[in-house]
């Protein structure tokens, strides 16, 4: 259907260049986060967007220049702090290959469970802004109180809410405190059960549903075609996950399930994440039943450590928004010599013009947030 | 993970220095001693890309999941589209601008992976090319100039951007070579240039 | 008499000379009072500035419930908004939509200046695109460190600012 057959005549039969209007969102609105999306509307339909990040551009890159392999650890997890151990995970990976350190097994294991906790964490956040982006605002109080289950276990772990910077070159900053498992295991159990109970309050909701089917469609070739990422590639029904496809530290020795969706709306947007955090349950619990009971979790470094010399490493892992690559290379000093983050949301963010086309405006937060897009992560 | 980060030698190399070349001379004597095994599925690709380039690319590095190719701004786009078509490579994953000073050259590295390909689910592929460097630039209107690769893999698009606000290095065929991260009135040198300094360091 | 005063032009002009008037007339106690009804609906703007605005958004959650005393949660047009939560770094991009911000809103308006970004720059202290604090842009009322300052933090500088307000004057802008 175009345009103008739905148009009252009246306006219609104006010049379009007269009809169109610019409209600024952000980066002071409830339906915009951190960044300005400038978009052109015809009556309600969008036919241009232009999104303006770098509100949050902090030079993470070059600051990475200046510091060592390991005191670059705290602020490279800035970016997305309530992913903060996968946003390091790819930067930890890369060190340990140009320091040349061997990470301890159980580290490993410790590695994944913080990070599938992580994964989780920064998806109820996620949850719960969709949520009041689509004025539910249960959504936003039940995700909101959930996650704190799991923040204080990452509380007992590393001794900070969200900015934990455990993950260090060489395995762990410490061990998991006495008693973790039982905890674990219990906070893992309830939290599962409480999830489920959000498809009965969101996802089977009419409302919502009648809201985001069929908004914002991702085909399966532009998926591909954007280079998108993570749930918003699994929900237009590519089953790629780095976990199962090119799974590093001890993720092979787990049974990971990935989760796919045809449709590549934005319903099926924000289904995947929710799935995900159900996987990522399991995959805790089995990470808790592998787990060497002890162990030292720390390879020690020196203060200032040593590379073995020129070097180019480019890692991967799974975050909670997608694949994320850290690219460093090394030109044989204890600083990097260039750091480069390749991250989810900034890949996600080309998707996002491609899809508001044509929508209508009440649709941009739900069809915006559902990229799975955290702003200050794409601006580094 | 953590294996061994020395590049392994390739039969097309025949010399110089790993990817960062770096101007204080390094300890490179431990470095030839034993022809390292090379992965023999990275090597098929990496072998692919000489035959039908020759001596337009030069392989970098390979090693496990990881192949590097190296080539002139002339011919990366064609290097490019054999990359797309005929090994199946359909997205970009990064685009980075590495600085150079000493050799007066500015690397653009393309991280390339593959959802379509099964086999290829592992890999990434780096092709990296090199502009001209000036010492004082003029974003947009100096040498320093690629050849877009956004009408072969279309989510390069953001990449080209930033490198071009970061480093400076303007991409022909691009359709959209405005700023992006950065504010509107910066006027200092592109900041991830060497030779730009943060305050006080 | 009054009918004659008063026209559409000048309504606005008349009432808030009515303000003064009566303020000055009962001084103290209707001082007190207005205090008191700003105190218990300090209404943030909705600028997100970087990552704090987690901890921020973890703080109206119902563990932490910062509605309990009086600041409601942030949405809403920041024509009726008093409060601006900056909410960690401030990029040079960032700083004149800031500004911007803060003069479009109507007086009285306070600030609280949350995590160590937004006091001093703290962890990028040598980026080159964070400004060092953001006292050079907008005036600050109540510092709440951390990195980021915990909900509890932030609570307690909510309730540092209700203290102020209290011993501010109530008319303090004319």
């Amino acid at each position: 259907m175009k345009m103008t057959d739905i148009m009252p005549p009246g306006l219609a039969l104006k010049k379009v260049d007269e009809r169109i209007m610019t409209l600024n969102v952000g980066p002071q609105h409830p339906g915009s986060g951190h960044m300005r999306i400038v978009v052109q509307i015809d009556g309600d339909y969008i036919v241009a967007c232009d999104p303006d990040p770098g509100y949050v551009h902090r030079g993470e890159e070059k600051m990475a220049e200046y510091r060592n392999y390991i005191t670059n650890v705290p602020h490279l997890e800035r970016p997305v702090i309530h992913d903060s151990c996968n946003v390091l995970y790819p930067y930890v990976l890369g060190a340990e290959e140009i320091l040349g350190i061997e990470v301890p097994e159980r580290a490993k294991y410790v590695r994944v469970i913080c990070s599938e906790l992580n994964r989780c964490i920064y998806t109820m956040y996620w949850l719960a802004i969709y949520g009041i982006f689509l004025g539910h605002s249960t959504m936003f109080m039940w995700p909101a109180g959930d996650r704190e289950l799991l923040i204080d276990l990452m509380e007992k772990v590393s001794g900070a809410r969200v900015t934990h910077a455990h993950f260090i070159p060489g395995g762990v900053r410490n061990d998991l405190p006495a008693n973790f498992e039982d905890v674990c295991l219990r906070q893992v159990n309830y939290f599962e059960k409480r999830i489920k109970e959000y498809a009965a309050v969101f996802y089977d909701n009419p409302i919502l549903i009648s809201r985001t089917q069929d908004t914002g469609v991702l085909s399966r070739e532009n998926a591909i075609r954007y280079g998108t990422t993570g749930s918003v590639l699994r929900a237009s029904g590519v089953d790629y996950d780095l976990r199962v496809k090119a799974p590093y530290d001890v993720y092979d020795e787990l049974d990971v399930h990935t989760n796919v969706m045809k449709e590549g709306d934005s319903y099926a947007r924000s289904k995947v994440p929710w799935l995900d955090m159900m996987e990522s349950c399991n995959i805790i619990r089995q990470a808790l039943q592998k787990m060497p009971k002890s162990g030292s979790v720390r390879t020690k470094l020196k203060p200032n450590p040593k590379t073995k010399g020129p070097a180019t490493v480019y890692k991967r892992v799974e975050s909670g928004r997608g694949s994320l690559g850290c690219y460093i290379v090394s030109d044989g000093k204890t600083e990097p010599y260039r750091v480069k983050m390749s991250v989810p949301s900034f890949r996600n963010l080309l998707a996002m013009p491609n899809l508001l086309i044509g929508e209508k405006l009440g649709n941009m937060p739900s069809v915006y947030w559902s990229l799975n897009y955290w702003p200050v992560e794409a601006d580094r | 993970m953590s294996s061994d980060s020395e590049k392994p030698q390739t039969e097309v190399k025949a010399e110089e220095k790993p990817t960062p070349p770096k101007p204080a001379p390094k300890p490179a004597a431990k470095v030839e001693e034993k022809p390292v095994e090379l992965p023999a599925f990275e090597k098929g690709i990496s072998d692919k890309l000489i035959e039908k380039f020759g001596d337009k690319v030069e392989v970098d590095f390979v090693k496990e999941d990881r192949v590097g190719i190296k080539t002139s701004k002339e011919s990366v786009h064609d290097v490019a589209q054999f990359i797309r078509d005929d090994l199946h490579y359909d997205h970009a994953e990064s685009v980075t601008g590495v600085d150079f000073p000493a050799e007066n050259e500015i690397e653009v590295v393309y991280h390339l992976g593959s959802y379509t390909e099964s086999s290829l689910a592992r890999q990434v592929l780096t092709l990296s090319t090199r502009a001209p460097r000036e010492s004082t630039p003029i974003p947009g209107q100096d040498s320093t100039k690629l050849p877009s690769l956004r009408d072969i893999f279309y989510s390069v698009e953001f990449g080209e951007r930033e490198v071009f606000e970061m480093l400076g290095v303007y991409f022909d065929g691009h359709p959209d070579n405005r700023r992006l991260l950065l504010p509107e009135d910066w006027a200092d040198l592109p900041p991830l240039r060497k030779d730009f300094a943060i305050k006080g360091r | 008499m009054l009918k004659d005063l008063v026209t559409p032009e000048n309504a606005n002009v008349f009432v808030g000379k009515l303000g003064d008037i009566l303020e000055k007339a009962i001084d103290k106690p209707l001082g007190y009072a207005i205090n008191w009804g700003r105190i218990w609906s300090l209404w943030p703007v909705h600028i997100e500035t970087a990552c704090c605005s987690v901890e921020f958004g973890a703080a109206s959650s119902p563990r932490y419930d910062v509605e309990r005393f009086g600041i409601i949660e942030a949405f809403g047009s920041l024509r009726q908004c008093d409060l601006v939560v900056v909410q960690g770094t401030i990029t040079r991009k960032m700083a004149p939509r800031l500004r911007l911000v803060y003069d479009q809103m109507p007086e009285p308006k306070y600030v609280i200046a949350m995590g160590a970004c937004a006091i001093t720059g703290g962890l990028y202290f040598d980026s080159y695109n964070v400004l060092p604090g953001i006292d050079g842009v907008i005036p600050v009322d109540v510092y709440v460190p951390g990195c980021p300052p915990r909900p509890e933090t932030l609570i307690q500088g909510c309730i540092l600012l209700q203290e102020k307000i209290k011993r501010m004057k109530a008319r303090k802008f004319v």
